[in-house]
């Protein structure tokens, strides 16, 4: 089964341990990834702060290059993207946006392409195959952990339960994890505060950290680079701001499923934390 | 030739803004038929009144348009002022340039143009009317009161005080409602049981009410002053006549652990239970689907206890057939439950509770007697949190409106609290205040002022439990958006008030209009509160929308009013709008050839059989008559009649014709 594939620019530098874990897991479930040719920054938080037209246009133009492609789906692994690229698709929804944007882009744009991320594309195309290739079911105790991009806005994504999501956690529960009921599965990590005020990111994320070591979790478990970076890159900083330090690693729920795919570390890119995976 | 006179409504500038009523006029003016044509501000006005009457007499008219609203407005009105000026009011029509036209469209040439073209089909079936006489009809002087809540038992026992006999349907084994499950009453305090039980037991010894519990409407039929009502009684597996009430089959009950409803799953109850109490009637039903002789066939306790032999365990549900004359729909309301709201737990936190919940902790019947205690472990909460429009007021939850009871009932639970835990702290978190009523702003200062009630405003964004506390996360809108964040023992939601389950169903039976949110709709919401869409349907109460409960009374006695006033009338005066079977001079005598396809095809049974006899008697042929008094004009028969011998009067094939044809005719 053939797919459209959009990593994005975190992908490709920070995250490349969750670009490795999404092939991986795809390749393991059969999953053909086609990447887009030619794709570009889906201009993330910096084009939507400063200019509507071009936080509209660069998602859009990468859509129009699926479309070119044929690709009638894409998974975007990147939660920022992701959000980015529904949201512009909302958007362009209205006549007017969208012959500016088309205007802009002198490309054919139809909006066509379902955009998913990668908790539906494994939901959707891989419940089955993965229950039937489970070599080491992943037993531990984590905490899902979704953040804001992933479910919010929700009358656009309509994904998910709003301020308690469950897929990650019936994900984790169907490779044989436990899942903590715990209160920071949607809170701010601090997202792009990361460079510029350090200082707020620490507090942020320490607060969901704490949560979920209080509550006895083995792992945090992510879909979005932003938060993993800010959770781990910054656990630094962030065990400053705690009573007791904490060493949870925080692992993409790629890297989990891969896991109790059997798939070894390495090829997950589980190597590549801050924080010792130890799983 | 036809001499029709034509009036158009500015109505204000409800029309007028959108349509050039002027033109309207002058355009009509010139056509056929057309003897008199003008424009006014308010046509229903008396002047608009009296310039139709003085024009039916002046020019002689044989017909009437009024271009203005919609005929379930005013179309009474202009056909009486006909009436008056010696016109037959059905030769009057309503072109309807209000809701059909200026208040859907922009200012346009093409809105006046449409205006002008429904006022124009109008005239010309105007000139096929014929004159017609409303039929009578008797009126049975009984009424059916649907729910047994506060309104429901106000508004029986107005009817009832009137002289006139009253049903009274509850869907519970007892009446008495939410009012009953509630502690004291804001702004004087004063206790809901004491005021409301000495009603209930009014209600149930009244000789003019005729009380069934445990009972629900099946369906409606019929029309205002002749319904014929279907109810259900439900198995109550208990023999009311012999039942003494004793209680002893509820103390020997072996399942004990059902959530009470009362109690609002505070407490728990047994399967052969009373409600409470203070139930009326207070004599238990067994709850089929958790009573263990039900559930495996074996137990029997209870009938062993039961010293005069009551229990009836093959007892089936019986449907009763009713006559009535009016109904007043009186079946409240619900609360949103805890599980409505993720961000407040999602109704997995037992320390988080409904408003309707904390009203049982602190009613001395509840599950506590009167104690503020955590359902979690039973102790007493040092610290609590009410959040004031949880659901109500926010459309991102589907619930836009205000729920009104809220803002007084919070303000009187906090204060209740300080009332009975003296080193206790209470915080409200508000949106706005709405203390609109007697003496209910001045409540909400007294819980502030003297009851040291902390009110923050702001919204809570989040409520999750760690380590047996409750931690609220909010903001103070009042002191710069400061975040607040508070350890709590117990958390009250004053959950959105929404419309009763079953209603949207309820209302389709009784093909009575509903709002998106499925309180039942009123005729007008200013002049016709209490009326429904259906004549001789009335509501009362928080079915309509929620309300606290002097404004429940004053409804539900309204209601009353209008149901006595229907009732001071012998006999009913009907719409002529019903199908005929057309008669003619022999030797044709109709074009019915007795197929009866109409016959099969009603749905109110209004189709006779009809023997035409010549002079010495001999049967000349078979033909369908229909009974005017069954018949709805729904112009099904009409459809189905091969020989289009049927037509309904009013609305005739003709008519229909002449309107579309109108249009085509430019």
């Amino acid at each position: 089964m053939k797919i459209g594939f959009y990593p994005g620019c975190s992908l490709t530098g920070s995250s490349r341990e969750y670009n490795e874990s999404v092939v991986a897991v795809a390749k393991a479930l059969d999953i053909e990834l086609i990447e887009i040719n030619d794709w570009n920054c889906c201009g993330a938080t910096a084009a939507h702060a400063m200019n509507e037209e071009l936080s509209l246009s660069l998602p859009a133009r990468i859509m129009a290059m699926a479309e070119k492609q044929g690709l009638t789906e894409v998974v975007v692994p990147c939660a920022a993207c992701y959000n980015r690229l529904k949201v512009t698709q909302h958007e362009l929804e209205d006549d007017t946006k969208r012959s500016r944007v088309i205007d802009i882009l002198k490309m054919p744009y139809q909006g066509s392409s379902r955009i998913i991320n990668v908790l539906q594309l494994l939901e959707m195309y891989g419940a089955e195959n993965i229950k039937a290739k489970i070599t080491r079911p992943f037993a531990h105790k984590v905490a899902c952990y979704y953040g804001c991009l992933l479910v919010r806005p929700h009358s656009i994504l309509k994904f998910d339960r709003v301020e308690d999501p469950q897929s990650m956690d019936t994900m984790i529960k169907m490779v044989g994890g436990t899942t903590l009921d715990w209160a920071f599965k949607t809170e701010c990590c601090g997202a792009g505060f990361s460079v510029s005020r350090t200082d707020l990111v620490a507090k942020l994320s320490g607060n969901i950290l704490k949560d979920a070591a209080d509550r006895g979790a083995e792992a945090l478990i992510v879909a979005c680079p932003m938060c993993q970076s800010n959770l781990d890159m910054r656990r630094g900083a962030i065990n400053k701001t705690l009573e007791t330090p904490s060493d949870i690693p925080v692992i993409y729920i790629t890297q989990a499923i891969g896991l109790a795919l059997g798939l070894s570390a390495q090829e997950l890119g589980l190597k590549r934390h801050f924080v010792t995976v130890e799983l | 030739m036809s001499k029709i006179g034509v009036f158009i409504c500015h109505c204000g500038e409800n029309i007028s803004a959108t349509v050039d009523v002027e033109r309207v006029a002058r355009e009509i003016g010139g056509m056929e038929g057309v003897a008199h044509a003008i424009d006014y501000k308010y046509m229903c006005s008396d002047p608009g009144q009296t310039f139709i009457k003085e024009a039916v007499k002046k020019y002689g008219l044989d017909g009437v348009v009024v271009g203005a609203c919609s005929p379930r407005m005013h179309e009474p009105t202009f056909r009486r002022a006909c009436a008056e000026a010696g016109l037959n009011p059905y030769l009057c029509e309503m072109a309807n340039l209000r809701e059909h036209c200026s208040w859907v469209h922009e200012k346009s040439e093409e809105t006046t143009e449409k205006a002008i073209d429904l006022v124009k089909m109008l005239v010309e079936k105007v000139k096929k009317n014929k004159p017609l006489d409303s039929i009578k009809v008797p009126v049975t002087k009984k009424a059916l009161v649907i729910g047994g809540g506060i309104a429901g038992i106000q508004a029986s026992l107005d009817i009832a005080n009137t002289g006139h006999k009253v049903i009274l349907v509850e869907r519970d084994p007892s009446i008495g409602g939410h009012m009953s499950q509630l502690s004291e009453t804001f702004p004087t305090l004063d206790c809901s049981q004491c005021i409301l039980t000495p009603r209930m037991v009014e209600v149930a010894q009244h000789p003019n009410i005729k009380l069934y519990t445990y009972a629900e409407l099946e369906s409606l039929e019929g029309f205002i002053g002749n319904f014929k009502a279907k109810i259900r009684l439900k198995a109550k597996s208990v023999n009311y006549s012999t039942c003494t009430g004793c209680g002893a089959c509820i103390q020997k009950c072996p399942v004990k652990k059902i959530p009470s409803e009362f109690n609002a799953g505070l407490g728990t109850r047994t399967a052969i239970y009373v409600p409470f109490p203070q139930a009326v009637p207070n004599k238990p039903v067994i709850d089929r689907v958790n009573c263990n002789y039900y559930k495996r066939g074996a137990c029997k306790i209870c009938e062993k206890t039961c010293q005069v032999g009551s229990i009836e365990w093959d007892k089936e549900d019986e449907i009763i057939t009713e006559e009535v004359g009016a109904v007043v729909l009186a079946t409240g309301f619900d609360v949103k439950g805890t599980d409505f709201f993720p961000e407040y737990g999602y109704g997995q936190y037992k320390d988080v509770l409904t408003g309707l919940q904390f009203e049982r902790l602190a009613s001395a019947s509840g599950p506590t007697f009167g104690e503020i205690r955590r359902p979690s472990d039973g102790a007493v909460p040092k610290k609590i949190v009410f959040i004031a429009c949880a659901g109500s007021r926010d459309p991102a939850k589907g619930i836009p409106y205000c729920s009104k009871i809220c803002c007084m009932y919070t303000a009187k639970h906090a204060m209740l609290y300080q009332h009975k835990v003296h080193d206790g702290e209470s915080t409200v978190f508000y949106m706005d205040i709405r203390a609109g009523g007697k003496n209910y702003e001045e409540f909400v200062r007294r819980a502030i002022e003297e009851d040291t009630v902390n009110y923050v405003r702001g919204r809570v964004a989040r409520v999750y439990e760690k380590n047996g506390k409750l931690i609220v996360k909010g903001v103070d809108t009042l002191l710069g958006g400061e975040q607040v964040e508070i350890e709590a023992d117990m958390v009250v939601l004053a959950t959105a008030g929404v419309a009763n389950c079953g209603s949207e169903q309820l209302a389709q039976k009784l093909h009575v209009s509903y709002d998106p949110y499925h309180f039942f709709a009123e005729a007008h919401p200013k002049l016709k509160p209490v009326e429904t869409n259906t004549a001789g349907i009335y509501l009362a109460g928080a079915c309509q929308a929620p309300k606290d409960i002097p404004e429940t009374v004053g409804m539900a006695s309204g209601a009353a009013v209008k149901v006595a006033a229907l009732f001071s009338n012998d006999e009913l005066v009907r719409e002529p709008v019903v199908a005929v079977v057309n008669r003619l001079a022999p030797p044709l005598y109709s074009t019915c050839v007795g197929c009866f396809m109409c016959e099969t095809a009603c749905p109110y049974n209004a189709i006779e059989h009809e023997e035409i006899k010549g002079r010495d008697g001999s049967l000349i042929r078979n033909s369908a008559r229909v009974n005017q008094g069954l018949c709805q004009g729904c112009g099904t028969c009409v459809a189905f009649c091969r020989s289009k011998s049927i037509d309904i009067q009013g609305y005739t094939n003709e008519q229909v014709y002449a309107e579309v044809m109108s249009l085509l005719n430019d």
